[in-house]
């Protein structure tokens, strides 16, 4: 049972001067247990499309369901639909407010009504999934830890309501090199255990290393929607859409035009090395 | 020039943030700190012109001593400071009243305030925004127009604490680029602090820092070609040289100069 | 969407308002206020009608632009009417019932309460229609200083940069709103106890924030040289002009009809 999008539309403001169109007859689906990736440039809708998918905004023409269930103001589900969508905003960190950092990641699944143990228990695993040991951080206030632990408690924050899909919008935003490596891998483990993960990112190289699947959105539509490979093959005209190729395929198409007879939809850099020495060791 | 002589700090009694920093940056130069969260970037950036006062040890800008008060404001003016946020630090509503509150500051003439702001604005591209309100730019332009407030004070050295990490990849570009037309151009001292590797590696020279203190110091070259050692602090390296040390290691003999992809192509395929 | 609300909304024009130094603005608008209050009797508001409709006719501001902006105002008017209707006791008895009586001389002074919070609301979002924020904030800041109110630089720099943070707060207020109803919070359903509660993980981070701001922001202007108001210039230089005279003309015209009227012709 998927995420289905079908045939939405969204303006912002709608029937008034202030009028701003911001999706256009957009149709996906997000399936149980995939890594898809979501990438166009700031303002291309994004934001907005992922808003849809656990009910934050509604669209105004087209249908959204969860796993069957609709997607509506007001809908009898729509509680059990934001559970099941969990949605990590950008700079999550910015909505911490508890005391300590078990009562921050409590907050979602108390909304539920759960059971304390159960409460509980969710509070350690989730603290687990983002490498926050539950012993050392558990009576910690949330605002004095370091950037990249804030925004793990934050992403903790969302996982205790144990969705079935997790949306993060530029999660490794402001964070150094250390901090991303951290969430990246997290992400890669929480998908492996069959949680579906729709990463929006500016990071090319970050999507190429994560993603199987791959949504480009411009201007409120749906341009592709593809493998990976298929996708980035596209450089020219993602270049139009103001849109980058991780690096190590910019350097394969380079290879490739000064004469190298290299495969360039290759997303690692051990891939491209592969590539590489199989062509330089072939001449 | 900036002349930065053992130079401690402390937050508080357990907190040693700066651990013996020495550093001299000749004027005009280009100048990249990297390190990770908490090596101690901000804190040295923000000794510079007299935000934090150092626990011991002394920082001089052109013969301007932060300890000293009598040249405490010359220093402020001589060292403008562009932040991270971008919407913390614009402090008027309208994008020319916003640069001008530093001439303001300094007590300028209204006519001086006018034909700085306006050089300024121009100098980052911004000119046709100047009536605009700050609040419906795009990162990229917000990062602009605080660049632009800096200079509209005609400073000698300009100090940016990770100005790009809130932008996507447009505005970073925009701001890299006014930086460095800056720099060409008005031979402006840029010290320029980024995890970003790939920015680091357009500087004339990279600082590598690390539990406050300086541990790597040289050019782009210099540094990004310690591969295994940049991976210990926890700092990328640009995908070329990643690449060029990847095939080194099997037997190709690539020059270790190599920084760019377009470099790396016009070698392996000459 | 929140962030659309505009304070103090500007209506862009080249009129011969808009052209005006702010602080004329400010004090013209005094001396209409005093006359408003003093003209009790029809001639009086008749004048006031006529010279109101001049000045908007001045402004080149369009009425309904003026009547969106009255628009959340008509039931405080109405109320107003209506509770003076009932607070007259002379004059003739039009309707009772029990305690409660409407007399021809309760009725009247409703309508011209009435009319007179028009007119005051009208002419007051004229100076914010045809001012910008910064020039408004300017021109109390130097009348401020000129009255030798204490604070009068700092208080217009808070307004300042309140002006510049209002779009930014309402914007993250949305924004953590939204976080926190993914995490299932709810702001809506529930007595008022519940709800009051429910803001409590939207006001911490806020709070938090605000303050990460201000520090931000503090720094930034420390940086950029701020040392509060002492030997602090301005870009924009404010100079009463010849536009500035003839209003000041119109205005002080304005008073001396309103003041005749009422103490010499005894019938305004």
């Amino acid at each position: 049972m998927p995420i289905v999008l079908d045939h939405v539309s969204f303006t912002y403001q709608p029937d008034t001067p202030f009028a701003a169109p911001a999706l256009h007859d957009v149709s996906i689906n997000i399936r149980s247990g995939q890594f898809v990736g979501l990438i166009g440039h700031t303002g291309s809708g994004k934001s907005t499309l992922i808003q849809h998918c656990n009910g934050l905004l509604f669209p105004l023409a087209g249908q959204v369901t969860v796993d069957g269930m609709p997607v509506l103001p007001k809908g009898k589900d729509l509680k059990e639909i934001r559970r099941k969508v969990g949605l990590v905003f950008q700079y999550p960190e910015q909505q911490l407010f508890e005391e300590n950092v078990a009562l921050d990641v409590a907050f979602g699944p108390k909304t539920l009504g759960l059971e304390d143990a159960e409460i509980q228990r969710r509070v350690r695993w989730a603290m687990k999934m983002v490498d926050l040991e539950f012993a050392k951080f558990k009576d910690a206030s949330p605002f004095e830890l370091s950037g990249g632990e804030k925004r793990r408690v934050a992403i903790a924050g969302v996982l205790a309501m144990q969705p079935k899909y997790l949306i993060l919008d530029e999660p490794c935003a402001g964070l150094d090199p250390g901090g991303r490596e951290e969430i990246l891998d997290q992400l890669k483990r929480l998908n492996e255990k069959g949680l579906a993960i729709v990463l929006v990112s500016h990071s090319m190289d970050d999507v190429a290393r994560l993603a199987k699947r791959l949504i480009v959105i411009h201007e409120g539509a749906v341009v592709y929607d593809d493998q990976v490979r298929q996708v980035f093959s596209k450089a020219k005209e993602l270049a139009d859409m103001g849109l980058d190729v991780p690096a190590v395929m910019k350097l394969m198409m380079l290879l490739k035009e000064k004469g190298l007879d290299v495969r360039q939809s290759v997303l690692s850099a051990e891939e491209g090395q592969e590539e590489i020495l199989r062509v330089l060791n072939h001449a | 020039m900036i002349e930065i002589k053992n130079l401690h700090y402390q937050y508080d009694e357990k907190m040693e943030a700066l651990r013996g920093v020495d550093l001299f940056v000749p004027e005009g130069q280009f100048l990249a700190i990297v390190g990770h969260n908490g090596s101690g970037k901000s804190t040295l950036a923000m000794h510079l012109n007299g935000l934090l006062l150092p626990s011991s040890g002394d920082v001089t800008v052109n013969g301007l001593n932060s300890k000293n008060p009598s040249e405490f404001w010359s220093l402020r003016q001589q060292v403008g400071m562009v932040f991270q946020n971008p919407d913390n630090q614009l402090i008027a509503t309208s994008v020319e009243e916003d640069t001008a509150f530093g001439p303001e500051n300094l007590g300028m003439e209204p006519s001086l305030i006018r034909r700085q702001v306006d050089e300024a604005l121009m100098t980052v591209g911004m000119e046709a925004y100047k009536d605009k309100a700050v609040h419906l730019l795009s990162g990229g332009q917000k990062q602009r127009v605080a660049i632009a407030g800096i200079m509209a004070m005609r400073p000698k050295v300009l100090v940016l604490d990770e100005p790009t990490a809130m932008l996507d990849p447009r505005g970073r570009n925009e701001v890299m680029n006014a930086v460095h037309k800056l720099n060409r151009e008005e031979r402006i001292t840029v010290i320029y602090i980024t995890h970003m590797m790939e920015e680091a590696v357009t500087a004339q020279r990279v600082v590598v820092m690390e539990e406050g203190t300086i541990v790597m110091d040289g050019a782009p070259v210099e540094i990004f070609n310690q591969v295994e050692e940049l991976k210990r602090l926890r700092l990328d390296v640009p995908l070329a040289v990643e690449m060029v040390y990847r095939l080194r290691k099997h037997g190709f003999l690539l020059p270790e100069s190599i920084l760019t992809i377009e470099e790396l192509a016009v070698e392996l395929c000459p | 969407m929140l962030k659309d609300i505009t304070i103090g909304q500007y209506y862009p024009g080249q009129s011969f308002l808009h052209l005006l130094d702010p602080r004329t603005k400010l004090i013209c608008l005094f001396a209409y206020m005093v006359g408003l209050f003093m003209v009790k009797e029809p001639p009086g508001f008749g004048f006031l009608a006529v010279f109101t409709a001049l000045v908007i006719a001045v402004s080149g501001v369009p009425v309904k632009v003026l009547g969106k902006g009255l628009k959340p105002m008509w039931l405080l008017l109405t109320l107003t009417m209506v509770l003076n209707f009932f607070m007259v006791s002379e004059g003739d008895i039009l309707w009772q019932w029990r305690f409660l009586k409407i007399t021809d001389a309760g009725v009247a002074r409703g309508v011209f309460m009435a009319f007179r919070l028009v007119l005051l609301l009208n002419v007051t979002s004229l100076l914010t229609l045809t001012t910008t924020p910064i020039l408004l904030t300017d021109g109390l800041e130097r009348i401020m200083k000129r009255c030798f109110v204490p604070m009068a630089h700092e208080l217009a720099m808070m307004m300042t940069i309140a002006l510049r943070f209002i779009p930014t707060l309402i914007e993250e207020t949305e924004r953590i709103m939204k976080a926190q109803m993914a995490r299932g919070a709810d702001f809506e359903t529930g007595n008022l106890l519940t709800k009051a509660k429910s803001l409590v993980p939207l006001l911490i981070p806020l709070f938090v924030s605000a303050f990460r701001r201000a520090d931000e922001l503090a720094m930034a202007m420390e940086a950029r040289c701020y040392r509060g108001g002492e030997g602090r210039t301005r870009l924009r230089q404010l100079q009463y002009q010849g536009r500035d005279f003839g209003a000041f003309i119109a205005t002080a015209c304005y008073v001396a009809c309103i003041t005749a009227g009422r103490f010499w012709l005894k019938t305004w």
